[in-house]
């Protein structure tokens, strides 16, 4: 009681917020999840669309000629004869006849080899190239080539494949539309839980809250302390999540999976979209845990004056 | 204090025909009307349960009252914008009858938590804050985590951050009830001391000891109602008017007014310095003269 010069305590002053001591490593584990989740469907998604493109500009960007075996026509003369008609449209970049060999080829699997009789007619191809812009509108072109192969009497028709194209589109378009309802859900749901574990972490210090309030501290003072922990929370867990998300992705695309098992799973490409994301993935997190932390404090301040 | 209900005309607190209730429960305080006069000093009383929390957190704007006014350095409260609150808030140090410590918060960042709210840096505070812990004898606790402290040092952490702001109402519940008569007496002595420096003080307490040690107006709650006695030193003067009336002059008996030595506002600065306590309880004990002199007049009008 007597001391002549009392020395304040060096160092500076202790954080109003009491250290989290854990209480907050549960949120921290199932935000990290849950970002990481959004994450793998967000690539998903993007990687469904990706894929589909791929496939869809190399299905659109050929058409096949098939002629099929007449009486009286040699077949493959008429195929030699398609690919040149072929060759003197515009659009195209390369015809290439098949041979009967070809055709057998493609059989083989179903029929096995050497069970064909030599002399059974077969249906043979031209596979037409198109130049990479003129695909898909270019209608017109293939009615034209459809009508110049009838001028030469041959029983040849052409596909442009559309109807695959069109399924891949639709496989794709599902797959992605399922990758982005997904990243809905689970953004969502990163939000709620965030928001209840702000809310519970804001109940567990309402003795931190009392006392500032009743000190005089502004409801921004107060809701800023809060604000800034879970903000910090929200962007680390985030970092977690996104880092295992990437981990995973380029994982997959190392790995020697087959090419239709890797069409759901995200593929490592490091362009802007993929950096972006995940990029952007803490930055959500953190500001979504601020959001609610921030909301949770507010109403809480307001049930007080 | 007021004996009949707002004379001053500008209290720092008044209350007119307050009534409060805790949710849909039974109104628990009714009717009080009483004006708290700048630089006031008065006791709060009442069996336990009687209301004098409640009281109290009407008055340091933790509750609002079901019905009636109560205003607060003039404002309204009832209107009060709600940004408006954290400045009235500053004026008001509160000395909470559970003393709400930030457990994890040293004593000295305890203390210092109405300054670090209002926005002054370390440096600015550091130095008061250290002497005032060592005037209520936490020299040596400044480090100490609350809960490492006894009940007493806590209540005395309580009531240094309480009044470490210079609050101009300081409001106290039960801030003596843990301490021995030797330090309640210099608890005591130190709200005195801001009392004479100005802030208008009401320390709700059960101890009578206490509240004979100073000759202030004494509100008692009882049954919701609030009855006020005035300072002893008023109540004598009347009785001995009374008295006179009845009597002849020259047999009137000698009064008994204690009136001390009123000391400046630089002794009492020098007496927060380096204090025996016991001198402290000394002085404490002439305290109540004071009063007399110069708010006497507002207050017993
Ligand atoms: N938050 C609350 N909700 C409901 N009822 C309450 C609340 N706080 C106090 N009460 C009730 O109001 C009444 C007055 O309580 P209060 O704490 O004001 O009494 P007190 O005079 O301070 O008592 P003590 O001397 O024991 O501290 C009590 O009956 C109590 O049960
Ligand atoms: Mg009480």
């Amino acid at each position: 009681m007597h001391d002549d010069l009392p020395r304040p305590p060096s160092g500076g002053s202790g954080r109003l917020l009491p250290p989290d001591a854990g209480r907050d490593r549960p949120l921290f584990l199932v935000a990290a999840i849950l970002v990481f989740l959004a994450c793998i469907a967000a690539l998903g998604a993007r990687g469904a669309w990706h894929q589909a493109q791929n496939w869809t500009t190399e299905l659109e960007s050929s058409l096949t000629i098939q002629i099929r075996p007449v009486d009286g026509r040699d077949t493959e003369a008429d195929t030699q004869r398609a690919a040149e008609i072929a060759r003197g449209m515009p659009g195209v970049q390369a015809a290439t006849p098949r041979t009967r060999e070809d055709a057998l080829a493609l059989l083989t699997p179903w029929l096995g080899e050497g069970n064909l009789p030599d002399d059974l007619p077969l249906p043979l191809m031209v596979d037409v190239e198109l130049e990479p812009r003129a695909a898909r509108d270019d209608r017109v072109a293939i009615s034209d080539l459809q009508a110049r192969l009838d001028a030469e009497g041959m029983a040849a028709s052409v596909d442009d494949h559309s109807r695959w194209a069109r399924a891949v589109r639709r496989a794709a378009g599902t797959a992605q539309t399922l990758g982005l309802s997904l990243l809905a859900l689970l953004t969502g749901a990163a939000a709620a839980v965030i928001a209840f574990a702000a809310r519970a972490s804001l109940a567990a210090r309402t003795d931190v809250i009392d006392a500032l309030h009743l000190c005089g501290a502004e409801d921004r003072f107060i809701a800023g302390l809060f604000q800034r922990r879970f903000f910090m929370l929200g962007v680390k867990s985030g970092l977690v999540g996104a880092l295992f998300a990437a981990l995973v992705s380029i994982g997959v695309s190392f790995s020697q999976s087959p090419a239709d098992m890797a069409f759901f799973l995200p593929r490592w490409a490091a362009n802007p979209f993929e950096l972006i994301l995940l990029g952007a993935a803490p930055l959500l997190a953190g500001l979504t845990s601020a959001l609610s932390a921030r909301l949770a404090v507010a109403s809480d301040l307001r049930g007080r004056w | 204090m007021t004996a009949s209900p707002h004379s001053d005309p500008e209290p720092v607190v008044r209350f007119d025909n307050v009534g409060m209730r805790y949710g849909r429960g039974p109104e628990i305080l009714r009717d009080l009307s009483f004006d708290l006069p700048r630089g006031s000093f008065q006791f709060l009383t009442g069996p336990s349960g009687a209301g004098k929390t409640s009281l109290l957190k009407l008055i340091y704007l933790a509750a609002k009252p079901s019905r009636g006014l109560i205003s607060c350095f003039g404002r309204d409260v009832a209107t009060l914008p709600r940004d408006e609150l954290p400045d009235l808030r500053r004026r008001i140090g509160v000395v909470f009858q559970e003393f709400r410590l930030l457990n994890h918060l040293s004593v000295f960042d305890n203390v210092s938590l109405p300054l670090r709210v209002a926005g002054k840096k370390r440096s600015e505070y550091a130095e008061d804050v250290a002497e005032l812990l060592a005037w209520v004898g936490l020299g040596d606790k400044m480090s100490a985590l609350p809960p490492t402290l006894s009940g007493g040092e806590q209540q005395r952490v309580a009531i240094a951050r309480a009044v470490v702001g210079q609050p101009e109402i300081l409001i106290a519940d039960e801030p003596t009830g843990n301490v021995d008569p030797e330090m309640g007496m210099r608890l005591l002595r130190l709200f005195a001391e801001l009392n004479k420096l100005g802030t208008t003080i009401v320390i709700a307490t059960h101890d009578l000891q206490l509240v004979r040690m100073v000759d202030a107006p004494v509100m008692t709650l009882a049954n919701g109602h609030l009855h006020i006695r005035p300072p002893r030193s008023q109540r004598q003067r009347e009785a001995e008017l009374r008295e006179a009336e009845r009597r002849d002059a020259d047999d009137r008996p000698t009064a008994t007014v204690p009136m001390g030595p009123e000391p400046s506002a630089q002794d009492a600065a020098d007496d927060l310095d380096d204090e025996d306590p016991m001198d402290a309880v000394a002085r404490a004990m002439e305290m109540p003269d004071e009063d007399d002199t110069d708010d006497g007049e507002d207050r017993d009008a």
